[in-house]
């Protein structure tokens, strides 16, 4: 009975490669009343560091969770529950607390993680979750993968189908870039789909993925149900050009480092393992190339060239722009770029990286806009 | 994709890319097709562990089987290299070097400089290097400050598979010549390698563990036994950064010195005997540039200055040991700092 009125508060994981975390600090203290969605204790991986956020209001009743300590996932690293729920009964809960074991785990790993598909614009790399009615599929941006779903993939399946890709160039999927920029790959997005026998979907498209979710509506519109634009590209001229240019030939990792930091409101939340893994991309045969020809491809001289708010307003489809209100590749301001065509949602304390940095807020927005 | 894979299979893939994208990489060396007087059973070998397996079936006529001989060997993959091929000569192991060093010294290393810069010479010289094999003193030594002393030469020596792949073929397309050192110990250690090429640049070390007490430089399969080190310093709550060197020359000064900077302490592990070794040439380069950060004196865990040991006691006591790298922390970096 009890057990409804206490909820754990559990070591995330993030990822299908992430074992276990290490709690940095709390934000909350014991005593502290908690709304669904504020920010409780922050926790670091090898790969990035986060934040746990309430997925539940009460109060915090126990701060397990101790400082500078790694703890597997799903271990019992804090308690909330309502006011007035018995002391006994929160420590009987955290004494009969058992934490699932790595097997159990395991054992919901072991269907497929990574999936590859074959498609006209080559062989591409994705994840598949959830078994929902309606279909989702994420489109990363510029030197991006789908990893930079990792906080709203699984979120996001509870209730639909959840698909992301490697766009061609990017990730592990085929290194060729197809002719045409974004509008080639536009339609390597659609060929995907075709691949996948995916008939209709919700595209959710982050930064040069915004513009590239865009122009697969425009091409063939009867098979795009909605439109979420995150940080896109698109919707304005101005982009940090800086970013592209220092993106695409930083080739160490002191000079990634302050490129990929400027993704982020918070850059504290650039790990070696994050900037080591896209120099691990960045290296591979053909990547500098595939990354050249399409920078060079929606750039010109510093600034954007596909724009696509007419484009917009011609699709009958709902739309939601999303934005970090720090951006610092491109500007919040070009959330207003569809007014009133669009709902759109600027978020406080976050950057390009807003799906990362604020993915529950995000998660909830899609969730809610898919949900029509 | 990546997938794991040993070092020594990612040696061969780099060989397989490389040979597969440019006709003019050959392989040299001996017994690396099968070894002479197995006829019929050409492929059967694949060098003295086995590293170039497979490679003579996919490529026939360009890995090449070479009489006993390094100094006949080694001069003739500089001098093919000198007329626009790109050989990679395998020595077996380095410490074979005596024989034909003139070859690398006084002609594949001054080609560039004599020459007035218009003389390239992009050959690669692979070889095993490192104790802890039961090979004795003339197949175990680590060669690698011989190498780095000299003017004119690459000098590399990777620490992993992901790093032996992405090296080898830098050092293949590379116009310099290279000496490649693989260390025997670590050709079954496995890690993530994708299948696709890459090239990871010269003079670029992997920082592969973060801290702020006390850092650790170190190269090959040092590295390893630097991380258990750190491992064990992490449950005495001091923080150790471990950086893999990956190149010896060129080197990544910029990264040690940057991080010693912010730990004010160092310790550099090094295979080699320690007279004037990759340890001593850190360590006195950090002294000189980053005085006024330090907070100890640089400590240096080498082998000791003998040759390799037979008796397998001796020779597991003489590479360095993750408990010999504690105890150096240990001197510089007392446990009521990290108070």
């Amino acid at each position: 009975m009890t057990d409804q009125r206490i909820k754990p508060v559990v070591m995330p994981k993030w990822g299908l490669a992430m074992e276990e975390g290490k709690v940095t600090g709390w934000l909350k203290r014991p005593g502290d009343r908690i709304a669904v969605g504020e920010e409780i204790v922050e926790v670091e991986t090898d790969k990035i560091a986060g934040v746990v956020e309430a997925s539940e209001a009460g109060v915090l009743r126990r701060a397990i969770g101790e400082v500078d300590t790694v703890y597997p996932v799903k271990a019992l690293i804090g308690v909330v529950a309502d006011a007035d729920v018995p002391e006994e009964e929160i420590d009987a809960y955290v004494a009969d607390y058992v934490t699932p074991s790595a097997d159990e785990a395991g054992e919901e790993e072991a269907g497929p993680t990574y999936e590859f598909v074959e498609t006209p614009a080559g062989r591409l790399r994705y994840a598949r979750r959830g078994e929902g009615a309606e279909t989702i599929v994420l489109v990363h941006g510029f030197g991006g993968d789908l990893d930079n779903w990792l906080f709203n993939i699984d979120a996001l399946a509870d209730k639909a189908t959840v698909y992301a890709l490697d766009l061609p160039g990017h990730g592990q999927s085929a290194k060729a870039m197809p002719e045409g920029g974004v509008e080639g790959l536009a339609r390597a997005l659609l060929g995907f789909m075709d691949a996948l026998s995916i008939e209709r979907a919700h595209l959710v498209g982050h930064s040069m993925g915004g513009a590239v979710s865009t122009l697969a509506a425009s091409a063939a519109p009867g098979r795009v149900r909605s439109l979420t634009l995150i940080g896109s590209a698109g919707l304005g001229e101005e982009i940090n050009a800086d970013y592209i240019a220092g993106f695409v030939s930083a080739a160490s990792r002191r000079e990634l480092k302050p490129v990929v930091e400027q993704l982020f409101a918070d850059p504290s939340l650039v790990s070696r393992q994050l900037v080591e893994d896209l120099l691990r991309y960045k290296r591979l045969d053909g990547v500098s190339a595939a990354l050249e020809a399409l920078s060079g491809a929606f750039l010109a001289d510093g600034r954007q060239k596909t724009l696509l708010a007419a484009s917009l307003a011609a699709l009958d489809i709902p739309v939601l722009v999303v934005w970090g209100a720090e951006d610092r590749i491109i500007p919040a301001a070009h959330a207003g770029a569809l007014n009133g065509r669009a709902k759109a949602e600027v978020i406080p304390g976050a950057g390009h990286m807003v799906q990362m940095e604020k993915a529950s807020r995000v998660n909830e927005l899609i969730g809610a806009h898919v949900a029509g | 994709m990546a997938r794991k894979i040993s070092m020594k299979q990612a040696i061969n893939e780099a060989l397989d890319l490389e040979m597969r994208r440019d006709p003019a990489v050959i392989v040299m060396g001996e017994d690396i097709v099968g070894g002479a007087g197995s006829p019929g059973e050409e492929d059967a070998w694949g060098g003295v562990l086995g590293v170039t397996k497979g490679l003579h079936a996919k490529y026939p006529g360009r890995l090449l089987d070479t009489p006993l001989s390094e100094s006949a060997y080694i001069g003739a993959a500089i001098g093919a290299a000198a007329c626009g091929m790109r050989p990679v000569a395998e020595l077996m192991f380095l410490d074979f070097m005596g024989v034909c060093f003139d070859q690398i010294l006084n002609q594949a290393a001054k080609f560039k400089y004599m020459f007035g810069g218009k003389a390239k010479t992009p050959v690669v010289i692979r070889a095993m290097v490192g104790a802890g094999f039961r090979a004795a003193a003339q197949h175990s030594q680590m060669l690698t400050p011989v190498f780095t002393h000299v003017p004119g030469l690459k000098v590399v020596c990777p620490s992993n598979a992901y790093d032996a792949k992405g090296l080898l073929i830098q050092a293949i397309r590379d116009d310099d010549p290279v000496i490649f050192c693989e260390h025997k110990n670590l050709y079954g250690h496995e890690a993530d390698v994708p299948e696709e090429a890459y090239a990871i640049p010269f003079g670029e070390a992997a920082v592969v563990r973060e801290g702020k007490d006390v850092t650790i430089v170190s190269y090959g399969l040092t590295v390893h036994r630097a991380l258990e080190a750190a491992e064990q310093l992490a449950r005495e709550r001091i923080e150790a950064e471990v950086i893999d060197l990956r190149t010896l020359s060129p080197i990544d000064w910029d990264t040690v010195l940057e991080s010693v900077e912010t730990t004010g302490r160092l310790v550099v592990v090094d295979e080699a005997n320690p007279r004037c070794s990759i340890a001593a040439d850190v360590a006195a380069h950090v002294v000189q540039e980053a005085f006024g950060a330090l907070k100890a004196a640089p400590q240096m865990v080498t082998a000791p200055h003998t040759p390799v040991p037979f008796s397998p006691v001796l020779e597991d006591l003489y590479i360095p040991t993750a408990d010999a790298i504690t105890a150096a922390v240990s001197k510089i970096a007392p446990r009521a700092m990290a108070a």
